[in-house]
């Protein structure tokens, strides 16, 4: 009855229930948590814009990203997953997301940044419609937990609008 | 002699109806455990519910040997979730983040592209030979939940098979000698 193994066991059974106990109420505090994230985008150049051999519009923009994310950590984050989608529609797709930067944010320190890029990813419609097309920039973000609940928001910027030519 | 004495003695003084009592309780735990899996998969509705993360290519977010709870659901696929997948000729399912969805205006039907947060360029190059999308058929579902380390356990265990019939015997052999 009180033998060496039944103590182990009983050890490893009690250490493993709390261990998982605190992980869940880890994870449960992260709902307490009501971020105000803000952020914002400038589209500065369209570096070039055409119709690729295939018959796909491409085009290559430069762009202001700032963002403030700092009130999505909470102690139990491990890093927030950041990115910049163009979406739009068009005649053949009721949606489209393009993503054309990313960042992986690691610690709240970082979480306000301000960064001048050209598009990490290629722009590439299905299809050639892409002139004059009215899109949206979302900035997505995507919590990773250190245990737990993954979490995921975005802020929609509207009002961007493609050249009406290819240069 | 000593220990392994003991336990073959003890094997020998039991009962048949204590080692039927036995029997039932072992099957008891094997059944409880499938009854979970399967209760998991019609909760989650997802064809494997729990996975282990197997490569780097998601780190720093998932590290190799951590579990990852997925989720199916009827929600349209959107960029930017993390989706577990499987590519025609390859047998092991990839987790990876989506960066591009072109949704079908009339169909309904999803083109989507990924790519690991880790790895340089798009999962083109993973795709089979001339695949330039995933559709939905390909996606068995997207992680919602994340537990760090805990997969260390099934790695080891397929890596080293001896290890796992040393576990499996052990603790066979527990159940059928312990007398409470």
């Amino acid at each position: 009855m009180h033998s060496f193994g039944y103590r182990a066991n009983a050890l490893l059974t009690f250490a493993i229930t709390i261990l998982a106990v605190m992980c869940a109420i880890a994870s449960f505090s992260d709902n307490f948590n009501s971020p105000s994230p803000t952020s914002q985008v400038q589209v500065l150049n369209i570096n070039w814009f055409r119709n690729k051999p295939d018959g796909d519009d491409e085009v290559s923009m430069t762009m202001n990203i700032s963002a403030d994310l700092q009130s999505l950590f909470t102690w139990n984050t491990k890093q927030v997953f950041v990115f910049l989608a163009a979406e739009y529609k068009t005649r053949k797709n009721s949606l489209n997301q393009v993503s054309l930067w990313d960042g992986i944010i690691p610690a709240k320190e970082h979480a306000k940044f301000y960064i001048h890029t050209t598009n990490k990813y290629r722009f590439v419609d299905q299809g050639s419609n892409l002139r004059e097309r009215d899109f949206n920039m979302t900035l997505h973000w995507h919590v990773m937990p250190k245990t737990g609940k993954m979490f995921a928001d975005k802020i929609v910027m509207t009002g961007f609008r493609l050249p009406q030519a290819y240069r | 002699m000593g220990w392994i004495g003991e336990q073959i003695d003890s094997v020998k003084s039991m009962q048949f109806r204590q080692l039927f009592t036995q029997a039932i309780s072992l099957g008891m735990i094997v059944t409880s455990a499938l009854i979970i899996w399967k209760g998991l998969m019609c909760i989650t509705g997802s064809e494997s519910p729990v996975v282990v993360v197997l490569s780097g290519s998601m780190e720093p977010g998932f590290k190799r040997g951590d579990i990852l709870f997925l989720h199916m659901s009827k929600e349209p696929i959107r960029a930017g979730e993390i989706v577990v997948f499987n590519v025609d000729g390859r047998e092991i399912p990839i987790v990876h983040r989506v960066i591009k969805v072109h949704e079908r205006e009339d169909t309904g039907e999803v083109d989507v592209l990924t790519k690991g947060d880790n790895n340089f360029g798009d999962d083109r190059l993973l795709y089979a030979q001339g695949q330039m999308w995933l559709q939905r058929h390909h996606i068995m579902g997207r992680a919602v939940g994340f537990l760090p380390y805990v997969g260390w356990v099934t790695i080891i265990m397929t890596e080293q098979p001896l290890i796992k019939y040393i576990l499996i015997g052990a603790l066979g052999l527990l159940v059928i000698t312990s007398k409470e």
